[in-house]
């Protein structure tokens, strides 16, 4: 999996790994360099280890908190309204083409 | 003292203009910018264009509203239209947003000048302000120790006298902190007090925007002026919050307050620290106040669940830095490898590691024993909070564990600089209000901050609080 294309199947090894850096690196889009893979590694290790109070309790029954307001469907009315200005959208983006954003290839042409 | 709320009150009246109040910020900005670097940009000929406009509707007999001519910073994740806003990211270098945050035009709209962007850790993650792409910023009290973070450039500018008002956003505590380490005001509104429209995303169930001032009168203006509902934010709450201003002098008088055991007693507080909470506790009660001590037992947990939440929450926030709408680009044969490449190179080492963390933890097989648990740990902090608030109307604690410590101390060390945040972090996990009000010094003659604490939709109580500080600590 050191070549970034093989997918992993079974689960992540615990205490961190290496090779689990790379796998969340992947899952990130990040094309980290050996030398932040390495960092990562221990950074990572050392805020888990922390976390490990937090992982260790028995909260069942202890509903989960996602967002502080008890918040469900914001709803406004539906009109059309003007929005942001396409040419100055597309003038933000690296590459622009014909109105719209154009990017490198997403499919393998073979 | 109140340096904003009597520029605006001698603006709207005629006795000074706008440009005069301008030129003599400009002046103290040239003056010590080069050592502060507060800002990531002056926008000094904007600035003067604005003032020119707020003396003109003086001038025609029109009321330019109640920050008249009053400069005031932004924090760089706040949207400016047309005008670089970097979150001091490389990945974000030279963007111009297409639309103004909802509280920059609240503010142009009530007369205030912006004078210029300011520095942040990278999207606001960091205690220190070393994690900018552009360099750190300095504290104005002492140069050669960091203004705390992230908000760190807002802090400086109001503690440099740069700005009288700033605004910056926070997380974790990154108002808070930085208010401490530089000697300033500065509050954390309750969540869903302040729209967030235009506030570059970090932790979205976290972030809030808050004032930065030099007294407590003048962060009750700036908040007065962004607070309330607005449609392009679905999380803003609904409820207009009570006016600040009527509250002011109201003194403390019959008002519960408790000191947070586990926040007073936690590791790493200073003694001087740890004082000055003792002292502010006495000049509450000296003012009529009720002080006891109240245990919040989960508040412990408050780093750990912090670490994981928020890290989760950017980590998808952050998917948007792709190289294809706006920033950096760099090339790659497919776009997965454009996607991984420009965010290598765009992203500095602390919004890597938390990218990395919160995918971690998101990932299969890990959500329930990090996420989930950290969610649970929320509602349990909420909770504590709820039982200590029956029985108190405001908390008190120390804002931060220390006093602002030297450039490069903690900055090797992700763990260490996270435990700055000890005291502030639950209070965004409830999503409560907080603030912290400069209280006396501590080692080497450098600012206190007490943090006061309230229940939701509480600042009018808490701003109460902050003001008596405010006058016992003078």
């Amino acid at each position: 999996m050191t070549d970034g294309t093989t997918p992993i199947t079974g689960p992540i090894r615990h205490p961190i790994s290496r090779a689990d850096v790379e796998h969340v690196a992947r899952l990130a889009r990040l094309a980290l360099t050996d030398a932040e893979v390495e960092r990562l590694t221990a950074d990572l290790a050392a805020v888990l280890a922390h976390a490990a109070d937090v992982a260790a309790l028995d909260l069942d029954g202890v509903p989960p908190t996602a967002h502080p307001l008890p918040l469900r469907n914001v709803l406004r009315d539906d009109e059309v309204r003007p929005t942001l200005d396409r040419a100055e959208v597309l003038a933000a983006a690296p590459v622009a083409e014909d109105g719209r954003f154009r990017v490198p290839r997403i499919l393998d042409p073979s | 003292m109140s340096a904003a709320t009597e520029i605006a009150a001698a603006v709207r009246a005629g006795r000074r203009t706008a440009r005069d109040v301008l030129e003599e910020h400009l002046a103290r900005i040239d003056a010590r910018e080069s050592e502060v670097h507060a800002f990531n940009l002056v926008l000094a000929d904007e600035a003067r264009v604005a003032a020119d406009a707020v003396d003109a509707a003086v001038a025609a007999g029109a009321d330019p509203g109640p920050l008249a001519g009053v400069p005031i910073a932004l924090k760089d994740n706040l949207c400016t239209r047309g005008v670089p806003t970097t979150c001091s990211s490389r990945i974000l270098a030279g963007w111009r947003p297409p639309y103004d945050a909802t509280v920059v035009l609240r503010v142009v709209a009530a007369g205030g000048v912006v004078v210029g962007k300011t520095n942040l850790d990278e999207f606001a993650m960091g205690s220190s302000t070393e994690n900018s792409a552009f360099g750190p910023t300095r504290n104005p009290r002492d140069v050669s120790r960091v203004p705390g973070g992230s908000s760190g450039g807002s802090a400086a500018a109001v503690a440099a006298g740069f700005a009288p008002l700033a605004l910056g956003s926070d997380t974790g505590g990154s108002i808070r902190q930085p208010a401490a380490l530089c000697g300033t005001v500065g509050v954390k509104p309750t969540y869903g007090a302040v729209s967030r429209y235009g506030l570059v995303a970090f932790a979205s169930s976290l972030d809030q925007i808050g004032p930065f001032a030099g007294s407590v009168a003048d962060a009750a203006l700036l908040l007065d002026v962004i607070a309330g509902p607005d449609p392009l934010d679905s999380t803003s709450s609904p409820r207009v919050p009570a006016a600040l201003g009527p509250v002011l002098g109201a003194g403390v008088a019959g008002l519960r307050v408790g000191l947070i055991d586990e926040l007073v007693d936690a590791e790493g507080v200073e003694p001087e620290v740890r004082d000055a909470v003792g002292r502010a506790a006495a000049a509450l009660e000296a003012a009529g106040a009720t002080v006891e001590r109240v245990s919040v037992p989960s508040v412990v947990y408050g780093i750990s669940a912090y670490y994981l939440i928020a890290p989760a929450e950017a980590s998808s926030n952050l998917a948007r830095y792709d190289g294809v709408r706006y920033g950096l680009r760099v090339d790659g044969d497919d776009v997965a490898t454009m996607n991984a490449r420009t965010r290598d190179a765009g992203f500095g080492p602390e919004v890597k590691r938390r990218i990395m963390l919160g995918t971690y933890a998101l990932s299969a097989g890990y959500y329930d024993a990090y996420y989930g648990k950290a969610q649970r740990v929320r509602t349990l902090i909420t909770r504590d909070f709820a039982r200590a608030y029956e029985r108190f109307d405001a908390l008190l604690s120390p804002t931060s564990p220390t006093v602002a410590f030297p450039l490069g101390a903690k900055a090797d060390d992700p763990l260490a600089m996270y435990l700055s945040d000890v005291c502030t972090i639950p209070t965004n996990l409830a999503g409560h209000a907080a603030a912290s009000v400069p209280f006396g010094t501590g080692r080497d003659g450098l600012p206190v901050g007490v943090q006061v604490l309230v229940d939701a939709e509480q600042e009018p109580t808490m701003f109460r609080v902050m003001q008596v500080l405010e006058e016992q600590a003078s």
